[in-house]
Parts: structure tokens; C-alpha cells; sequence
């Protein structure tokens, strides 16, 4: 299989060109442009109903775009007879029939794309169902269902994979799993697309981010930038001489806060104030620097675009 | 296309509600027609003198086809074949299955043949059997397969099974929704006959004998049942046939087609 580049196009790129999607007069997705390259893990982000799942679904020729194009590899997905090779994918773990077994399961898909049977047994163990594998689907929790959705994308061996909420439901252990899968895979020169609700699940697993909000891009680039957008780094002082240090804080410019004998300041590094502390002979109870979290930034990125925000009324 | 046709058969059988409908609608299909055979032995002596003397053929081959065993075999047939079309919506299966196969029509192009061929075989065993075995049960008020109309009878009982097994797939494929499509094939199948069922007008005639349930009737009939039920505008065998072939020709252009454009 090639995998990266050749021949000028590249292999595993999935390219999103003002894609769009309307159901009547909602808009789901608009105008949505950005590229997924290979070898990296690409973290697909946003709020709650902010069109990622049917962003994939279009990239997955499920859905019709209303207007732009999907393409995976220069090529609209459909244009395959067969779709395993090209492209494994995770949409819902409940895309099942819960009254047939794993094996029997992926003995049809297998069949369905012309895999050898042997292929199943291989997946079933790399996601650890090998023990549960004559069992019925409907008797899986959660967790197993998503490993058997994973199991599923990986039965062709695919340069492009896709997940949407692969997290959901797993337990720590199986967390730990399937960042580690992601990575290898990504490792291996494959493009990973992992879409999340949830910036931490992002934090430790995607090198690259694509985030929208209200089906329209917000960003679309490495995680240390995007981490480099959130909120400055904030220190939190406590002191039995808050307006001293305050006064003093303010004269090099530092923005601060006080609460009691608590200061939350922020322009100012931990280390300086310490020493402005110390030479203004105030005695320091606690010093605090709160790193810039992607969380805080993510909340900060899509604060505008929530569409379904709790205790507030829009 | 060979490979999806096996990937269907693995998707029907690797469900146990397959194969346990298929097995019990055909047991309780084939004892209803043996039950028939058994009653008429043992009420003959109450039948009239007419009755006794047209009984074979009429009466004894219509132990093979009765009513309620036709009722049973068609909603089997309908309600499985719906099944494997709808089960597929209802899970969310299906966008598994298109996102693997990005060729729907030949999905489900595979699954009309698996589907069809399956039912086949169910219903000239359930006919077959049903035919042997109440005939075998009169002995001599019985008749054999080589009496006129009787391999007709069995051929046309056997294709009932694949015709609305089909209809079930159509159905399902343009409603998607398991309750919804489980009525509207019942009700196609069994009360829109009933609601037709008058001679007064010609074409309401046709309609009538153009439903599958109709053609079966016909089809199962002797020429001496025939010269018994004379009615205005007579069903014939030909349209019969044609009936069975038009709508499982019609279900199954609706199943592949339905797919193509459609969101999921």
C-alpha cells in the first residue's frame, strides 16, 4: 500500500472545500475548508451539535453535502465500489445489530470487501474482543461496542481512519489503549481523524486541531498554537499584606485582583513577583502559577458558539 | 458481486431470529394443512352426500393450501424479508454497511437475490412438505402430485413465499421504520384484498386478482373447484402469474433504487 507521497497527490489527505450541509433552514455545516494530512493525529473539536459527526458522515459519502466537496485522497468517497481499504471508520458504536456475534459481524464486512476471514480473528485480538468474540453484540457495554467499531476500521487495513467519539464510554485502561492505537497508527503514516467534545481527550493524543463551532471553522492548526491562543499564564499570591503587594504589583504593570488576602495576577511571571516580594520585605504565604490550559482555551475559543448552554437563557 | 452475496447470506443466518422464524412459521404452516386432512377424516361421515362426491379433487387438495396456512407462510415472508431491509435502518447497521460497501445498489441488489433464493427454497419446502403430508394423511381421498393442477398448486405455493418476502424488502426499504413497515405490508397483503373484493366493476375485479393473496388463490385451484366458483370476470392463470411477477419485479426495483441518494 502507498502510504504518504506520490506522484504529487497525496495519498491519505482528506480535503474539506467549503463544505456545507443544510437541513431546511438549519445550517449544520458552512462552508467548511481546511485539509487532514497523514502521519499525525488530527483532534476534530467542537461544542455539542457543532456538525462534526455530519462532517464525517459527508467525508464518508453518507450524508450529501448541500454545497463544496469532501474528498479522501483526491477522490469523493463513493467513487470506491468498496470502502474498507480506503477508509476505516468509527461513526457510532451503535451501528450494530445486537442480535449477531463480533465474529459474525466482522466475517461480513471481511466478506463484504473481499478480506480474508484470517483478518478478523487478527483485529479481534488488536482490540482485545478475541474472548468475546462468539458472543452477541447486544450483551457488550459501551466499551466493548467501541472496540468493536475499531476493530471494524481497522479490517482493511486503511491509509485513513476516522473516529468520531471513539473516548465515549471507555474505561481508563481503555483510554490509555486506544491513544496509544491512535499514535501508532498516525506512526505508521496514516491519516487519523479523532473527533471530540472533550479538549483533555485531545490533550495527550492529537498533534494537530480542527475546531468548529456552530458548523463553521474556528481553528485549524498544531496543538501548541492552539494552546498558545488561550488565556495568559495567571499567579495566585497569598499574603497577610495584600494592598502592599498589590501597589507594588501594579507598578510593573501586572493586572491584579484582590480577594482577602488573596491576589490573582496575571502579566507577571512567578519568579518576578517573588522577587518583588522579597524586596519590598512582604512575606508571601503562597505562590501559585496556573499554566494556560487547552481546556481554558478551547472554552474561550468556542465560548460564542455553544448551542446548547446550560443555566442560561440566549 | 459474488462477495457481497456471501456477505448478505453471513448477515441472514448469523441472526438466530432468521432462521427460528423461518423454521417455526414452516412447522405451523405444515401442521395446519396435516390438522385439515386429519379433521376432514374424522368429520367425513357428517358430510353431505354432494360434498363426499366432489371431494377429491376439491376438497382434498385444498387441505395441501389452505387458508391459514397461506396467511401464515405470507407473514413470515413479508415480516422477515421486511426484517432484513429494515433491521438494517432501525439499528443503524446500515451506515456501517454503506461506509464499507459505498455501492449501495449492489448491497442491496445482493441482498433481494440472497433474500429471494432463501424464501424459494423455504416455500417449495413448506409446500412440498404440506402437500405430501395431507395428502398421505386422506390415503385414498388423497390425491398425487401428477393429479392436473396440482404441481401448479405446489409451484405457485412455493414462489408465494419469495413474492412477499420481497414485497416485505420494498416496503421497508421506502418506510425504513420497523413498526410502520411491519403494518403497511400486512395490511398490503391481506386487508387492501378484502377491501377490493367485489365483482360489481371490472376493474375492481382486476385490482382484486392482481393482489398476491388473489393470484395464490387461483393458482391453487382445480379446474373442478374452478367450474364451482363461477363469478363475473373469472381470475385466469396467466394474469395470476403475472400478478406474482409484476410485484415482486416492482418490490425489488424499489429496494435497490430507494437506496441511492438517500441520507443517512
Amino acid at each position: 500500500m502507498r502510504r504518504g507521497r506520490g506522484n504529487g497527490t497525496v495519498v491519505g489527505v482528506i480535503q474539506l472545500h467549503e463544505l456545507t450541509k443544510r437541513y431546511g433552514r438549519t445550517t449544520a455545516v458552512n462552508g467548511l475548508t481546511c485539509t487532514v494530512r497523514p502521519g499525525q493525529v488530527t483532534g476534530f473539536l467542537g461544542p455539542n451539535g457543532a456538525g462534526k459527526s455530519t462532517t464525517l458522515r459527508m467525508i464518508l459519502g453518507l450524508t450529501e453535502p448541500t454545497g463544496g466537496t469532501a474528498t479522501v485522497g483526491g477522490h469523493p468517497f463513493r467513487a470506491h465500489a468498496r470502502g474498507l481499504r480506503h477508509v476505516g471508520a468509527l461513526l457510532d458504536a451503535g451501528d450494530v445489530q445486537g442480535g449477531r456475534s463480533a465474529r459474525a459481524h466482522l466475517w461480513a464486512l471481511a466478506r463484504s470487501n473481499r478480506i480474508p476471514r484470517a483478518r478478523v480473528g487478527e483485529v479481534l485480538r488488536e482490540v482485545g474482543l478475541d474472548s468475546a468474540a462468539r458472543r452477541r453484540i447486544g450483551g457488550f457495554s459501551l466499551g466493548m461496542r467501541q472496540r468493536l467499531g475499531i476493530a471494524v476500521a481497522l479490517l482493511g487495513d486503511p491509509a485513513v481512519l476516522v473516529f468520531d467519539e471513539p473516548f465515549n464510554g471507555l474505561d481508563p485502561e481503555g483510554v490509555l489503549w486506544v491513544r496509544g492505537l491512535f499514535r501508532r497508527l498516525a506512526g505508521e503514516g496514516r491519516t487519523v481523524l479523532v473527533s471530540s467534545h472533550l479538549m483533555s481527550e485531545m490533550a495527550n493524543t492529537a498533534d494537530h486541531l480542527v475546531v468548529i463551532g456552530r458548523g463553521e471553522l474556528i481553528a485549524d492548526e498544531s496543538l501548541a498554537a492552539f494552546e498558545a491562543r488561550g488565556s495568559h499564564p495567571s499567579v495566585t499570591v497569598r499574603t497577610p499584606s495584600p494592598a502592599g503587594l498589590a501597589a507594588a504589583l501594579a507598578a510593573e504593570h501586572a493586572v491584579v485582583t484582590a480577594q482577602d488576602q488573596t491576589l490573582t495576577v496575571t502579566g507577571l511571571r512567578a519568579q518576578r513577583i517573588g522577587e518583588i516580594a522579597f524586596e519590598q520585605r512582604i512575606m508571601l504565604h503562597e505562590l501559585t502559577t496556573h499554566a494556560p490550559s487547552l481546556e481554558a482555551a478551547f472554552m474561550e475559543l468556542t465560548a460564542g458558539s455553544v448551542e446548547y448552554q446550560a443555566g442560561e437563557t440566549r | 458481486m459474488t462477495d457481497l452475496l456471501a456477505a448478505e447470506w453471513i448477515k441472514l443466518w448469523s441472526l438466530r431470529s432468521t432462521w427460528l422464524g423461518l423454521l417455526c412459521s414452516a412447522l405451523i404452516a405444515i401442521a395446519i394443512c396435516v390438522n385439515a386432512s386429519f379433521a376432514d377424516l374424522a368429520n367425513w361421515a357428517s358430510y353431505s352426500p354432494m360434498t363426499q362426491e366432489v371431494f377429491v379433487p376439491v376438497w382434498s387438495i385444498r387441505d395441501a393450501f389452505t387458508d391459514p396456512a397461506g396467511l401464515v407462510l405470507m407473514l413470515a415472508a413479508s415480516s422477515i424479508g421486511a426484517i432484513t431491509v429494515v433491521g438494517e435502518y432501525s439499528s443503524g447497521l446500515i451506515r456501517t454497511t454503506f461506509a464499507a460497501v459505498p455501492a449501495r445498489r449492489q448491497v442491496m441488489a445482493a441482498k433481494v437475490m440472497v433474500v429471494t433464493a432463501v424464501f424459494l427454497a423455504y416455500g417449495t419446502a413448506v409446500s412440498a412438505a404440506a402437500f405430501v403430508l395431507s395428502q398421505a394423511v386422506l390415503g385414498g381421498k388423497g390425491v398425487s402430485i401428477g393429479y392436473p393442477g396440482a404441481i401448479r398448486a405446489v409451484a405457485a405455493s412455493a414462489v408465494l413465499a419469495p413474492v412477499c418476502a420481497l414485497i416485505g424488502m420494498g416496503v421497508g426499504a421506502l418506510i425504513r421504520h420497523t413498526a410502520t413497515t411491519i403494518v403497511t405490508s400486512t395490511a398490503l397483503l391481506f386487508l387492501v384484498p378484502r377491501l377490493l373484493d367485489s365483482r360489481r366493476y371490472h376493474w375492481v375485479a382486476v385490482l382484486h386478482d392482481a393482489m398476491p393473496a388473489s393470484a395464490w388463490d387461483r393458482l391453487t385451484e382445480t379446474a373442478a373447484e374452478t367450474a364451482v366458483n363461477m363469478t363475473r370476470f373469472p381470475p385466469t392463470i396467466s394474469g395470476s402469474w403475472a400478478a406474482f411477477a409484476l410485484w415482486s419485479l416492482a418490490a425489488a426495483v424499489a429496494t435497490v433504487l430507494s437506496v441511492h441518494r438517500r441520507d443517512l
